[in-house]
């Protein structure tokens, strides 16, 4: 589990996280939405330690990470995964050796049990036969499938997503999406995806953050999302025509 | 940000580089990785210019050399003297800086750009120390040995000019060779080697590492840093000549 409490962060001077408090739940996924520029990118990177907050406090299954030394940081980031918005896979080096990098990195595992784990990992996000490829020659979408290989293959607590259906189109994203859920309920991580899409919203947003201007302006379910009457969030969710007239449908069959 | 800051950052930069690796398996594998590419894959380079650069000098040397009351021998002596102690460490690394300092600072800046330094210290990684040690324990021990083959290989050329133009002898050309020969010119010349190989793996990689943008971004910073690492070469140059054979 991990708890934010009142968190700061600004650049330059100008203030972007304006004191967030949430919980982020094991075996959920629980999704940051918001307008591109409410902080969504600057919250998900002060949680992983990318940026250092300025104020507040973040709880990992109690571990206060202001609290931790340099060496429990270290071993805490190694319980952490992450999915870029752009993969961010090594472009030297085939699916194989990214999805094993880790592995060599921080575990005293043989040739053998690395890639035994390697090959576990792949074949979970339906990505076999492709071990010997570079990553530059496969799709965006079988790129974010070794990425999220990678980002599980130490068998993490805790899953980051930032944008994971980013330049795919609707079906892969869908698949992108079912296999993110699968991978949190099966592994019991606490996932916290940021997202635009709103498929994955209604899809897998178990809980959902809505950021506005640095605050948290909503929390609920992808259920509770469709009752909503909070402004903000009518407004971001259900600004296409389709998703109005999907939320009207249901608030329709709830009558 | 102005140059003090700039040489701040760039020497914590050098602190976080200079810590014991995670993972020494891993650490010989992007040794040897970085041999290969800034190391061999520059013979190729080395070899071509020292060979013809060699015979440049001997050819000019003989050329404003034409009183008959000054010994041929003089050409040999004078391409060796130029060859050991300038052409082959401070051109070559002049060389090198083009050639693997745009690559240095490519290769970590789009690393940069694309957030693969980020997913390097999100897993925990000191992603400094695994990117650019390898890269300055490379040059700083292979370029030695590719200066000294460049030295060999320049006065190698000003033999073959020699010959083939017909301005002076071989055999004069070897006794200007052999003529007060002083060792600790090879010396002087791998010291300056081992200063030029740090600057050239240690400033691209500054550069690329704290790029900020996109590819326009990276391809500026390359240019920065080929420009700056010369600059920073020809100073360390005229410091170490002072300081060495004054």
């Amino acid at each position: 589990m991990i708890k934010v409490k009142n968190l700061h962060k600004g650049f330059g001077g100008v203030e972007i996280l304006k004191g967030i408090s949430t919980t982020f739940e094991p075996g959920k996924t629980n999704l940051i939405i918001g307008q591109s520029g409410s902080g969504k990118t600057v919250f998900l990177k002060s949680l992983i330690g990318l940026h250092t907050p300025e104020k507040g406090v973040i709880e990992f299954d109690g571990n206060v990470n202001i609290e931790m030394s340099i060496e429990q940081q270290r071993q805490l980031r190694q319980e952490i995964g992450m999915v870029f918005q752009g993969s961010a896979l090594f472009d030297s080096q085939t699916v194989e050796e990214n999805v094993m990098f880790p592995l060599k990195m921080f575990t005293k595992q043989s040739d053998k049990e690395m890639l035994e784990r390697a090959n576990f990992v792949l074949k979970r996000v339906d990505l076999v036969g492709s071990n010997k490829k570079f990553v530059t020659e496969l799709s965006g979408g079988m790129q974010k499938r070794v990425a999220i290989a990678r980002a599980i293959v130490m068998k993490p607590k805790y899953l980051f997503c930032d944008e994971p259906n980013s330049g795919l189109d609707p079906q892969t994203a869908i698949i992108i999406d079912n296999l993110i859920k699968e991978i949190t309920e099966e592994f019991k991580i606490t996932t916290v995806i940021n997202t635009h899409d709103m498929n994955s919203v209604m899809e897998i947003g178990e809980k959902i953050i809505f950021l506005k201007d640095g605050k948290k302006a909503w929390e609920g379910s992808n259920k509770e999302i469709f009752k909503t009457d909070n402004e903000a969030v009518v407004n971001f969710v259900y600004s296409s025509n389709l998703f109005k007239k999907v939320r009207e449908a249901y608030l329709n069959e709830k009558k | 940000m102005n140059y003090f800051e700039h040489i701040g950052k760039y020497f914590m930069m050098l602190k976080q580089v200079f810590t014991k690796p995670q993972r020494g398996r891993v650490f010989r594998e992007a040794l040897s990785r970085e041999t290969e590419e800034l190391g061999i894959k520059s013979l190729g380079i080395v070899i071509f210019i020292s060979f013809f650069i060699g015979g440049v000098i001997a050819l000019q040397t003989a050329l404003n050399l034409n009183n008959p009351l000054i010994p041929k021998s003089l050409i040999g002596f004078a391409a060796k003297r130029s060859i050991i102690l300038e052409f082959a460490p401070t051109f070559c690394s002049i060389i090198l800086a083009g050639k693997v300092g745009s690559y240095i600072t490519s290769s970590i800046g789009t690393m940069r750009v694309t957030e693969q330094i980020d997913a390097l210290e999100v897993m925990g990684i000191n992603s400094l120390n695994y990117l650019v040690l390898p890269k300055i324990i490379a040059t700083v021990f292979f370029y030695p040995f590719l200066i000294t083959l460049g030295m060999i290989l320049g006065i190698f050329g000003g033999w073959v000019a020699g010959n083939l133009s017909g301005l002076f002898t071989g055999t004069d050309y070897i006794e200007g060779l052999q003529a007060d020969f002083d060792p600790f010119l090879i010396k002087y010349s791998i010291i300056k080697t081992l200063i030029f190989a740090f600057i050239i793996a240690t400033v691209p990689s500054y550069h690329g590492y704290y790029v900020k943008g996109g590819s326009l971004e990276v391809g500026k910073a390359s240019t920065q840093s080929v420009v700056w690492t010369i600059v920073l070469i020809v100073i360390a140059n005229y410091f170490l000549t002072q300081m060495l054979l004054t």
